[in-house]
């Protein structure tokens, strides 16, 4: 099975990020980017199924030069290739755009499944699988906490509200997985060496027929008009327990009229 | 007045759900509200009652066992031709996983802008959005096509207002394209009386502080005593204490209550991020130094085992 994995570069959820004041995109540069955390289980994912089912993984990014860190990591844990889409006029893309440049570069890829995070810790779109789905006309599986593949046949288990579902698809499809479904592997050091000679290749806008002015500021579909930071919540009242503290909280909410 | 398009979303247990209530409120903002019913034969009559006493002019009806059976590639079918034809002021629909879904699939279908996570809409199409943990205040506009948004649950107040929509029915034709992620099986967990973890206005949530799976117990008590709904840290999740569909924060459920209780949580940047924009919290935690008091409107430093009883009895003893 053709797998190709969507890994995404973000700022560090743990550290301070912050939008920049030229233009209202992400501060990539002030903060420490690491893959986004979902995208890690979308590789073990494609990783168990190669090795159940043979195949090939293929890591897929967009992002800029520096990216290429984050796809030595990915690398690192057991792909075999990745494809790199960089260039300048992306900086600023919306999610529309975005889809437009990711479909471009996996119709060049000819992937039957395609894996990505459920979410993104930066933007917290979780939008992308079905618009990648609509643009190349395939089934999108969404949040999947466990995935069956059986031939061409993929059965996907995800939460709904009420309990759960079993939804199901042929290849070629778009899966996106949620963190329960595994545990991802550390790299090893071996998988970190072997990660600096795999092939990394990179596409252009030129490469995909994407034209600059569809993606970036040029394209985008949305703009921000303002920002600002959010005041910091203060902190209120704070007792130490000396016998009456369950007592004190339920008052606290008695005057706040939640009890 | 022209017409704005609310995707309802509706449980089998407790029908409309209240963030289309909220989303009926805000369309009234920008123009006529059209509440647009996409499910299985006979949804919309189920649903008809509630949303015309939230202020529904008109309700569209697409009810057929292709939408019940698929994930929601035939709703964005049907959606997408609704709007070409009426031409809307907007397209809204609720920030859940399925809201998302169809504004993704539909942002694609028009090549219009799309904004998600949206707390706030002016007449005007102006949406506010909170970025980065709660941290950030970000104001957009969608300036390709019509501002087609997603809000999240708890964001706005639903008032009533009374209205007397006809129904209308539309055809759906789904593509063959639409019909490739099929539905094999529903299953429906038991999940008692609770409020949905999203949309209730109190939640009660226990962490790695909480010990063990059944000492969860303790955090369900108050919950249930304050009519509220139970949620977990992701440690409290990954140690087994709790079910993975309560996880509140980054990678969880983001909820916006009246009132946040944090039991035995730290107050990670992780887990801040899917509750800050609570109104009042109150955090129990034994560490004076836990940042979860940063945020906390009131906190009390002590011991679970000890304070949860006695306000467990506390408030019995007030009702
Ligand atoms: C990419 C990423 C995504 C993440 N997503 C999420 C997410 O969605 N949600 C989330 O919650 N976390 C998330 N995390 C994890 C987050 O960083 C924290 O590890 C987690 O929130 C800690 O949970 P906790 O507060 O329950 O546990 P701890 O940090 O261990 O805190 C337990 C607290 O309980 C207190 N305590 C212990 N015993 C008692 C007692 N008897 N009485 C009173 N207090 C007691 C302790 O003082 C301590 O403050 C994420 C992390 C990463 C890296």
């Amino acid at each position: 099975m053709n797998i190709v994995v969507l890994v995404k570069q973000v700022p560090d959820s743990g550290a301070e990020r912050n939008l920049t004041s030229d233009d209202n995109t992400v501060d990539r540069g002030s903060a420490n980017n690491v893959i986004n955390e979902m995208d890690e289980y979308a590789i073990e994912e494609a990783l168990k199924i190669k090795e159940a089912h043979g195949g090939e993984v293929t890591i897929l990014t967009m992002g800029p030069d520096r990216a290429t860190e984050s796809i030595r990591k990915a690398l690192s844990m057991g792909p075999d290739a990745a494809v790199h889409v960089v260039d300048d006029a992306l900086a600023g893309s919306c999610a529309v755009a975005t889809s437009k440049v990711l479909a471009a570069a996996l119709g060049t890829l000819n992937a039957d499944l395609i894996l990505c995070g459920a979410e993104s810790t930066d933007g917290r779109v979780q939008v992308l699988p079905h618009m990648l789905a609509e643009r190349l006309g395939v089934a999108a599986l969404t949040g999947a906490r466990k995935l069956t593949v059986d031939g061409a046949s993929l059965t996907a288990e995800r939460q709904t509200e009420e309990g759960y579902e079993v939804v199901s698809a042929a290849t070629p499809a778009v899966v996106s997985v949620w963190d329960t479904i595994n545990e991802p592997r550390y790299p090893s050091f071996k998988g970190i060496m072997a990660a600096k000679k795999k092939p990394v290749r990179t596409l252009s806008l030129a490469d995909l027929g994407v034209s600059a002015d569809e993606v970036g500021f040029a394209g985008a579909t949305s703009a921000v008009v303002e920002h600002s930071k959010r005041p910091p919540r203060s902190a209120g009242t704070k007792i130490t327990d000396e016998g009456t503290a369950g007592t004190q909280l339920v008052e606290y909410l008695v005057t706040e009229k939640f009890v | 007045m022209a017409e704005v398009l609310v995707v309802v979303e509706a449980t089998q247990a407790f029908g409309v759900k209240k963030v289309t209530l909220e989303l009926l409120t805000l369309a009234r903002r920008i123009g006529s509200p059209s509440a647009v019913v996409l499910g299985g034969p006979g949804a919309a009559a189920e649903l008809a009652g509630k949303l015309a006493e939230y202020g529904a002019e008109k309700i569209y009806a697409a009810e057929s066992e292709e939408i019940d059976g698929h994930l929601v590639a035939p709703k964005a079918t049907v959606l997408a031709n609704l709007v070409r034809e009426v031409q809307p002021a907007a397209v809204l629909l609720a920030s859940t996983q399925e809201g998302k879904e169809i504004a993704g699939r539909l942002a694609v279908k028009l090549d219009n802008g799309l904004l998600t996570d949206v707390v706030d809409l002016d007449a005007d199409g102006t949406a506010t959005q909170v970025a980065f943990a709660g941290s950030t205040i970000v104001k957009s506009k969608v300036t390709r096509g019509l501002p087609l948004v997603t809000l999240r649950p708890n964001s706005v107040t639903p008032e009533p207002a009374p209205a007397t929509p006809g129904t209308v029915a539309l055809e759906v034709a789904a593509t063959e394209a639409d019909k490739l992620a099929k539905v094999v099986e529903r299953v429906a967990e038991q999940k008692g009386s609770r409020p949905e973890l999203t949309e209730a206005s109190i939640v009660v949530s226990g962490g790695r502080g909480i010990g063990n799976a059944d000492n969860f117990k303790l955090v369900e008590e108050i919950a249930d005593l304050l009519g509220g709904a139970v949620g977990a840290s992701r440690a409290a999740v990954d140690s087994g204490y709790y079910p993975h569909q309560f996880q509140v924060g980054q990678t969880g459920k983001t909820v916006s209550p009246q009132l946040y209780v944090a039991l035995g949580i730290s107050g990670a940047i992780q887990h801040r991020a899917g509750m800050q924009t609570s109104k009042t919290i109150v955090a129990v935690n034994k560490d004076a130094e836990a940042p979860i008091f940063e945020l906390a409107d009131f906190g009390v430093v002590g011991d679970l085992f000890k304070v949860l009883p006695q306000a467990a009895e506390e408030i019995r003893k007030r009702k």
